[in-house]
């Protein structure tokens, strides 16, 4: 199995990145860009059946920092 | 009294703690590798600055795990000062030491200069050779030195006094032109509840000579010492 953590920084932090990668888009010529966050996304292979609890303690703890990141977990099986 | 500087795969002002530490009268430091478990002996602990484990993941989120980390968060309960600069601060926040976060700065740019820093409070164990409202001039260097914290957060370090240092400019002011990386509150420095775990960005081991263009960083070594 293989599990997907996508980390995106918190609404309420400042993400100078996407700020920066937003004004490239206009840049480029998409003059209406909205609001852009730059997050990251973590692959994990595992074998199957492996603990589900652990991977959210594990992205909450170790791939997340929860005073300024959300984290979301997607187990792919297959 | 005798220093424990940590010393984690990418740290780099390892060197620099040592040399500023060993050259003040009363204070001796020595390395601690940072897969040693034991801080028998130690009275203080530095964190010190670089790029521990190259940054990955988010900084200083690696360097948290590593053994010598236990032992510290053992000494600080214990009510043994521990001080964390730069990188150090970072793994301070991410052991949850201290509260808060440091992100990427508002500039994008990695900023490397001397800023001026006023004292909040000199009624703690790391200004108290400062005064409050001294503004001391140390450098700073780093990329993610922006600090966060919710709002609730922010007013319980107001209410408590934990903020020790903001980013100013010559006439002590903490405007936001002062600010060099976008900090909540201009904030450079704070202390834990109890008052013995502090984490600032500026480099207070670069401000101990005046060959370096400053000594004001003696004021944060030298507060520890008196204890």
């Amino acid at each position: 199995m293989k599990a997907l953590v996508t980390v995106m920084p918190k609404p309420s932090v400042l993400d100078p990145q996407g700020a920066a990668a937003a004004e490239a888009m206009r840049h480029h010529g998409m003059e209406k860009v909205g609001r852009v966050r730059i997050g990251k996304v973590i692959e994990i292979e595992l074998p199957e059946g492996a603990d589900e609890s652990l991977l959210h303690e594990i992205s909450r703890d170790l791939l997340s920092n929860p005073v300024i990141e959300d984290y979301e977990l997607r187990v792919i099986n297959h | 009294m005798k220093f424990a500087v940590l010393r984690f795969p990418g740290s780099n002002c390892d060197q620099d703690c040592i040399h500023a530490l060993n050259a003040i009268p009363g204070a001796s430091a020595d390395y601690v590798w940072h897969k040693d478990t034991s801080l028998a002996g130690f009275d203080a602990v530095v964190v010190p600055g670089g790029f521990s484990y190259g940054d990955y993941l988010r900084c200083g989120a690696i360097a948290r795990f590593s053994p010598v980390m236990k032992s510290v968060k053992e000494f600080a309960n214990a009510g043994g000062p521990v001080i964390g600069i730069c990188n150090g601060f970072q793994i301070l926040c991410e052991s949850g030491l201290l509260p808060g976060a440091l992100v990427r700065n508002r500039g994008l740019h990695f900023v490397c200069e001397h800023v001026n820093l006023r004292v909040e409070q000199h009624d703690s164990r790391f200004t108290n050779a400062a005064w409050t409202g001294q503004i001391l001039n140390i450098p700073i260097a780093h990329g993610e030195g922006c600090y966060f914290a919710e709002d609730e957060t922010l007013e319980r370090l107001r209410i408590n006094g934990q903020v020790l240092l903001r980013y100013c400019d010559e006439q002590g002011r903490a405007a936001d032109e002062a600010n060099p990386n976008g900090s909540r509150e201009n904030i450079a420095g704070i202390r834990n509840e109890a008052g013995n775990v502090f984490g600032l960005m500026p480099h207070p081991e670069r401000a101990c000579d005046p060959l370096l263009g400053s000594t004001d960083g003696l004021h944060i070594f030298k507060s520890i010492l008196k204890g």
